[in-house]
């Protein structure tokens, strides 16, 4: 089982926090990968917010191809954060040229684009670039997206961290999300490592969804650009947030019910029962199933978990006004908020779905009974 | 030296017969049970000499002859009364003194099925035992990282949508302005296909009418049945069981004008229509009832006369092209309910059936699609339209669904699979393989007859005379004398029993997937054959 930290804090924090808190959980993952989620930057990062920042992993000759690309399509680098890792990588993970973090300039003639298209753009930007790097692993790309940045690598995440000196004080972010991995059906690949991303959307996930093939075919056969990848089971949990806010329109509430939807009999006795039962038919084929825990982060940096409905994995929310976070493990939450009234933590069960949103004041926890 | 008879080219003996007669003269009691019972007459009292020699000790009197008769049972060899294999001789004999064995040479029979030049018609299903589903496993067991389900005690969805749905984006737009949202019934994924009052006795109808009732009311489980073509008694149309029944409409229109006439005295909608253009047993072929069994009740419900076969046309009468007239067709019979029950086609598996799916995908009031492949059963059919002609369901099913994932509308239309489904036993599998290449339900014809009713019929030609209405178990026919062996409760009983059985199993099957919150429609990643051109062409794992 992996494990899972996400944290929001109104004072940006260093990744060190959840690594710390994902070490705390040790035992609960095998070092087959580590993937930081990082938002609301603080740092160096703080006065670029508006420019979109390139997060991934190129060797040499991949970041060659990627300025004669950017320069291609008129990007212009602002600003660049460069990672040097000791010389000698830690037993397991691969030795690499560049981590590279990079903010850009959107090109002058991106100006006049509405915001849906720039959007749109970023993210065929993202694909393109991680495409050319696919033969030859030259390039591996996390994320390309304003006031995002992505890293992810094969290793324990302490000694990783330490390696790539995340303890510098450029990196700091609001809102974290980290996810310990224990590597189970597939190959160790660096795409299938949490959390994912799409647009502003991310989500990681701990557990084993079932109904992947189906899901991935019908998210692939939307006609979408984006909704490509899939070498985990879990990357469809992003994509169908993604596919429920931006293509339905939906809001948070919706995206357990789709997930997991009420059984027939239930919606018989809800009272919006008409409406959840058109979205169950309609959007059947997003149905998950398996144990899964989710946790995500909105591109309004509302920061969420739901469970599937058998509720066969741990998750659990607590913290103090300004500071929340969630934790696969209750012992990654006191590691990282010791003095929080305990009282107060929560665990959602198979209806909730729990939520923090951006003004960090409290917990907000619905279920499905009441929308 | 005694003369032979004449013998014909169609002369044939017990030894060219598909099926012998093995009689014990030791234990046969001479009740006469078993010639009565024979369906076709195969055997008959025999009345024979004998001649044993006698030869006494000593040389006093010369040898002589003693001339005895003895009674048992003859085999007739003639090809109208060659016995059928079905065995109801062997059930009734009080002594286990007879039964039918299965020659293990080819027949010479199958040469001279032909008498008069009509080839042989019978009813039944596709003479060949072999099935591709029969050889897909379940091979995506949750283990350590996903712990399996419990069978027994976790909840499972195991319902099914029939009925156009809406795109998603379509969905949130139509419900945010209360528009018109296409009628989509939730159902249990096991249907009892079409079989229309007529191919099957009143006792059969009723007792898996009953059944059907039974299930969904007592039970909780969504099971539809669908008529066949043939009507529907004008009592059921005006009950409220109704709901769960689906009116199949053929080419033949058989029995529409009662149901037309009872539309405005329905208290219940139908679950949906079912427009047949196609089954599996006889591609291309319409249905067929022959006049052994249209009696005076079959021909008021049918609107026909009496006595008189009923060959429905190939395909449904049309001015315009196929294309529009299926468009049309289905149009027109939304409208008679007011857009509130879901009408899709039934059609034979084809290799041109992506150019129907197609077609259908284009037309916003197609609810569906059923394919029936080349192992449907038919109560009547010529023998080479069974045996030879139609398409597998397996990959008709996998290229159809592959089809709309490939469009993107895999969850508008469902697409239901049928023939040869079980036809080994092995239903909840069978099933569960079909879904999981893409079917949203199956339907089932034969298995319920042999599970529910006790049919003798086999893929190695075994009784299979469903169209002359000689039905030893009385499943159908349409002579009192026969039917009246069924019993209309047991079978609804049977039927239950195979509702909650299929239903455990296929939880048993669900369970160490890891499934349970959906129908796990289209789940490929389970699958897998040992065959490595059957696994290549239904795009599933290849496991030896």
């Amino acid at each position: 089982m992996c494990r899972l930290f996400a944290i929001t804090s109104k004072e940006p924090l260093s990744p060190m926090a959840a690594i710390h808190a994902l070490n705390v959980m040790k035992e609960g993952h095998d070092g087959s990968g580590v993937g930081l989620f990082l938002t609301d930057l603080g740092g160096s990062f703080e006065r670029f917010k508006g420019a979109p920042i390139l997060s991934g992993i190129f060797s040499n000759e991949g970041i060659r191809a990627l300025d004669r690309y950017m320069l291609d399509l008129d990007f212009m680098v602002k600003y660049k954060l460069s990672i040097r890792p000791a010389k000698t990588p830690p037993p397991g993970t691969p030795k690499r040229d560049n981590y590279l973090v990079r903010v850009y300039d959107y090109p002058p003639d991106w100006q006049s684009l509405s915001k849906e298209e720039i959007e749109y753009r970023l993210m065929l930007t993202r694909l393109k670039l991680r495409q050319m790097g696919e033969q030859d692993g030259s390039m591996i790309v996390f994320s390309f997206w304003p006031d995002v940045i992505m890293l992810k690598e094969v290793g324990d995440p302490l000694v990783l961290a330490e390696y790539l000196g995340l303890d510098n004080e450029e990196f700091q972010a609001r809102i974290i999300l980290a996810q310990g991995r224990q590597n189970t059906n597939y190959a160790i690949d660096i795409y299938a490592c949490h959390p994912f991303f799409i647009q502003g959307y991310s989500t990681m996930t701990n557990g084993e969804n079932t109904a992947f093939v189906p899901i991935r075919e019908y998210l692939a056969s939307r006609n979408y650009a984006g909704y490509v990848g899939y070498q985990s089971d879990s990357e469809v949990f992003t994509h169908i947030l993604h596919f429920a806010q931006q293509k339905l329109g939906m809001g948070l509430d919706m995206y357990k019910h789709l997930l997991t939807p009420l059984k027939d009999e239930e919606l018989q006795r809800h009272p919006h029962g008409e409406r959840l039962r058109a979205v169950k038919h309609a959007c059947r084929p997003l149905i998950i199933d398996g144990p899964n825990c989710v946790i995500g982060c909105l591109p309004d940096r509302t920061l969420f978990m739901v469970q599937d409905s058998k509720k066969l994995r741990p998750g659990i929310v607590g913290g103090t006004s300004g500071m929340f976070a969630f934790s696969s493990e209750m012992c990654g939450l006191d590691a990282a908020i010791p003095a929080r009234n305990k009282s107060e933590d929560f665990q959602p069960m198979k209806y909730d779905t729990v939520m923090v949103p951006p003004h960090r004041q409290e917990v907000v926890r619905w279920n499905q009974w009441e929308r | 030296m005694e003369s032979m008879g004449k013998i014909s080219p169609s002369t044939l003996s017990i030894s060219d017969l598909p099926w012998q007669i093995l009689w014990n003269k030791e234990a046969c009691t001479l009740c006469g049970r078993c010639t009565a019972v024979c369906p076709v007459r195969a055997i008959e009292l025999g009345v024979h000499r004998k001649r044993v020699v006698q030869t006494l000790i000593g040389l006093t009197e010369k040898p002589g002859n003693v001339f005895t008769v003895y009674h048992g049972v003859d085999q007739r060899t003639d090809p109208a009364h060659a016995c059928i294999g079905c065995g109801m001789c062997d059930l009734v004999c009080p002594n286990a003194a007879i039964r039918p064995i299965r020659s293990t040479d080819v027949d010479k029979l199958r040469f001279h099925v032909n008498q008069g030049g009509v080839p042989r018609r019978r009813g039944g299903r596709r003479n060949d035992p072999r099935s591709v589903l029969d050889e897909i496993k379940f091979i995506r067991i949750s283990m350590l990282t996903d712990p399996a389900l419990d069978a027994g005690r976790h909840d499972f969805e195991l319902r099914t949508l029939l009925g156009r749905i809406l795109p998603a984006e379509d969905m949130v737009k139509t419900t945010s302005e209360n528009g018109w949202t296409p009628p989509v019934r939730e159902i249990y994924p096991l249907i009892i296909g079409g079989m229309s009052f007529g191919a099957l006795s009143p006792n059969m109808w009723e007792g898996l009418q009953m059944g059907v009732a039974y299930l969904n009311e007592e039970k909780g489980m969504p099971v539809r049945i669908c008529t066949g073509e043939g009507g529907c008694p004008p009592r059921l149309l005006r009950s409220r069981f109704l709901k769960y029944v689906i009116l199949q409409i053929a080419s033949g229109y058989f029995g529409w004008d009662e149901i037309i006439h009872a539309l405005p005295e329905m208290k219940e909608d139908p679950c949906a229509i079912e427009i047949k253009y196609g089954q599996g047993a006889k591609p291309g072929d319409g249905g067929l009832l022959m006049w052994y069994k249209v009696n005076r009740l079959i021909a008021a419900i049918r609107g026909v006369p009496q006595g008189i076969s009923l060959p429905s046309p190939p395909t449904h009468q049309t001015l315009y092209s196929i294309e529009e007239s299926v468009a049309k067709m289905i149009q027109s019979v939304s409208m008679a309910w007011g857009f509130r029950v879901p009408v899709y086609p039934k059609i034979s598996a084809t290799s041109t059936t992506l150019a129907v799916l197609n077609n259908l995908t284009r037309n916003p009031y197609a609810s569906g699609l059923a394919i029936d492949g080349e192992d449907g059963g038919t109560g009547a059919a010529y023998n080479v339209s069974m045996n030879h002609m139609g398409h597998p369901i397996a990959s008709n099913i996998r290229d159809a669904y592959l089809n709309l994932v490939k469009i993107g509308k895999q969850n508008e239309i469902p697409i239901f699979a049928g023939g040869g489904i079980g036809k080994n036993g092995n239903l909840a599998a069978n099933a569960a393989a079909l879904i999981m290449l893409g079917a949203s339900g199956v339907q089932i014809g034969k298995y319920i007859m042999q599970a529910a009713a006790g049919c003798l019929g086999s893929e190695n030609d075994r009784c299979n005379v469903c169209n002359i209405g000689l039905c030893p178990k009385g499943i159908t026919s349409q002579d009192a004398r026969l039917y009246r062996r069924l019993d209309p409760e047991q079978v609804a009983e049977r039927v239950v029993d195979v509702y909650l059985s299929f239903d455990q199993e296929f939880k048993k099957i669900m369970a160490p997937l890891g499934r349970s919150t959906s129908l796990p429609i289209g789940m490929s990643d389970a699958l897998g054959i040992a065959d490595g051109d059957a696994a290549a062409r239904l795009q599933i794992r290849h496991v030896l």
